[in-house]
């Protein structure tokens, strides 16, 4: 077991890491809002709230990509424990999956009060919206999961082999839910089945969505970061208690 | 210094030499020794069952339950019970289905026999084949019972050979899930609610792959229609119980 191994005061590599991110996320994420809020214009082909809900577009984007990062990285580093069996690469998949779900929840969040002025419906059983809502429940159970287990090294391993099993069944729930909306006999206008598709974007909007990515992928990594770093302590202190209690 | 370390040598040669016996048990004799391993395991389930007589009837009677809930929970709002009678018969199986699973290692674990399987010599693969097997022939016994019951209160036919085909690959999937995951919940400080947590969302293709199947069938779709949902199914079942039986093995490593 891998414990932190210096104790000494002062500047260390990943503290200047993490004070690097966060900066870097205070001022990339408050250039994104005043890209996406002010800069970027305004969506030429429709009026009134709907106009004004497309600027959600560019958070819900940024959140999708933070929810899919976290999700790709918690399945590589449970993979990468199971193999090489070092906890900080458990600590790391546990940080992927609490930083992805929050990204995960602002996404449905974001897309529900957009979906309102949009669709005129918060909700519709479109293969991505059943998609996300399965995807966070999955990994909520995964925490709920862990928290149930008292040995630290099984917490990691059930865990790394639940996370595995789970971003598996993800394309497939995908899959499942568009071919049953394909053949379902209600359907929504055409539009709505195919609403990425008409949703053409400008270049000026090009350019704040991928400042937008940017900024959460660097949100995401901050998050993950201080998330690891907190982990490892939670570690380290369960270790000193146990020898203070033995 | 020295002799402690020649000591210790023979000390572990010693443990390697003991450790190979089992270990030519557990993975030696070929397939049809293998096949016998995991009907050992299918049979002593099936005995298990025969004189405690406690998943097969409690699966069966939340089943009838839960059938009879639906069917008083829709009569007045439902024109025609073909319109709810395929959700009704997957969300009854899924939900029976983790009851069967819960008992699945956790009578193991609460009359302390758990430890006696691990120590049989098989491999832990054979264990896992073993315990699909039963908890498949609960899941399928269940629902024979709620396809009766369904006959009677919704007046609904379902058993179409198709039908029994997707009740069939679904629920070789949802076992082949489910016993992993039993496993993993087995000794889990909230083991009854945490299995079906897991289990459900998992669980969601073949969930909505069964229930556009039997809507299929229920409409009288010829096969051309239903062979999408059945190669989703086929996919489901070999891709999980493929990564099942790989990641079985890492469970009780330690056992």
């Amino acid at each position: 077991m891998t414990t932190v191994k210096s104790n000494a005061v002062g500047w260390r590599g990943v503290d200047l890491l993490q004070l690097g991110l966060g900066g870097l996320t205070v001022a990339s994420m408050a250039v994104a809002m005043w890209l996406s809020l002010a800069y970027a214009p305004a969506a030429s082909n429709l009026a009134g709230d709907e106009q004004l809900a497309q600027r959600i577009f560019y958070v819900h984007m940024g959140c999708n990509i933070g929810a899919l990062a976290g999700f790709v990285l918690s399945v590589v580093a449970s993979s990468v424990y199971l193999v090489r069996r070092e906890l900080d690469w458990d600590r790391v998949s546990q940080a992927a999956i609490e930083a992805g779900l929050l990204c995960g929840i602002g996404t449905i969040l974001t897309g529900m009060f957009w979906a309102k002025p949009t669709w005129n419906t918060y909700w519709t059983w479109d293969p991505r919206l059943t998609t996300s809502t399965i995807t966070v429940l999955v990994y909520l159970a995964y925490l709920l999961f862990r928290n149930g287990i008292d040995d630290r090294s099984v917490r990691a391993r059930f865990g790394s082999i639940y996370a595995i099993v789970a971003f598996l069944s993800v394309p497939l729930t995908f899959y499942s839910a568009r071919l049953f909306r394909s053949i379902h006999p209600v359907v929504y206008g055409a539009e709505n089945a195919d609403a990425q598709g008409d949703f053409r974007v400008g270049e000026t909007m090009t350019q704040v969505l991928s400042w937008n990515l940017v900024a959460f992928c660097i949100l995401f990594s901050a998050l993950v970061v201080l998330r690891w770093r907190q982990l490892r302590n939670e570690d380290a202190l369960a270790e000193l208690r146990e020898e203070v209690g033995s | 210094m020295a002799e402690q370390r020649a000591e210790q040598r023979a000390e572990q040669r010693a443990a390697e030499g003991l450790a190979a016996h089992p270990a030519t048990m557990r993975a030696g004799g070929g397939g049809s020794a293998y096949f016998a391993k995991v009907g050992a395991i299918f049979a002593k389930d099936m005995r298990a069952e025969v004189r405690g007589r406690e998943v097969f009837s409690t699966m069966t009677s939340f089943s009838v339950l839960a059938v009879l809930i639906f069917g008083l929970a829709f009569d007045l709002r439902v024109p025609r019970s073909e319109m709810i009678a395929p959700g009704v018969l997957w969300v009854v199986v899924l939900f029976a289905g983790v009851l069967g699973l819960n008992r699945s290692f956790g009578a193991e674990v609460d009359r302390g026999t758990l430890s006696a399987l691990l120590l049989a010599p098989v491999d832990r693969s054979a264990i896992y084949f073993g315990k699909v097997l039963a908890n498949l022939f609960f899941t399928l016994a269940t629902t024979l019972v709620i396809l009766a019951v369904m006959f009677f209160i919704f007046d609904v036919n379902l058993f179409h050979p198709y039908n029994l085909l997707a009740v069939l690959l679904g629920g070789i999937g949802y076992v082949g899930v489910g016993t992993l995951f039993a496993a993993l919940t087995a000794n889990n400080r909230a083991r009854e609610s945490m299995l079906p947590i897991l289990l459900l969302p998992v669980m969601v293709p073949v969930f909505v792959a069964g229930v556009g199947l039997t809507a299929a069938i229920v409409d009288g779709k010829n096969f051309a229609e239903l062979s999408q949902w059945f190669n989703l199914l086929a996919v489901f079942d070999a891709i999980f119980v493929v990564v099942a039986f790989l990641l079985f093995d890492l469970i009780w490593e330690d056992a």
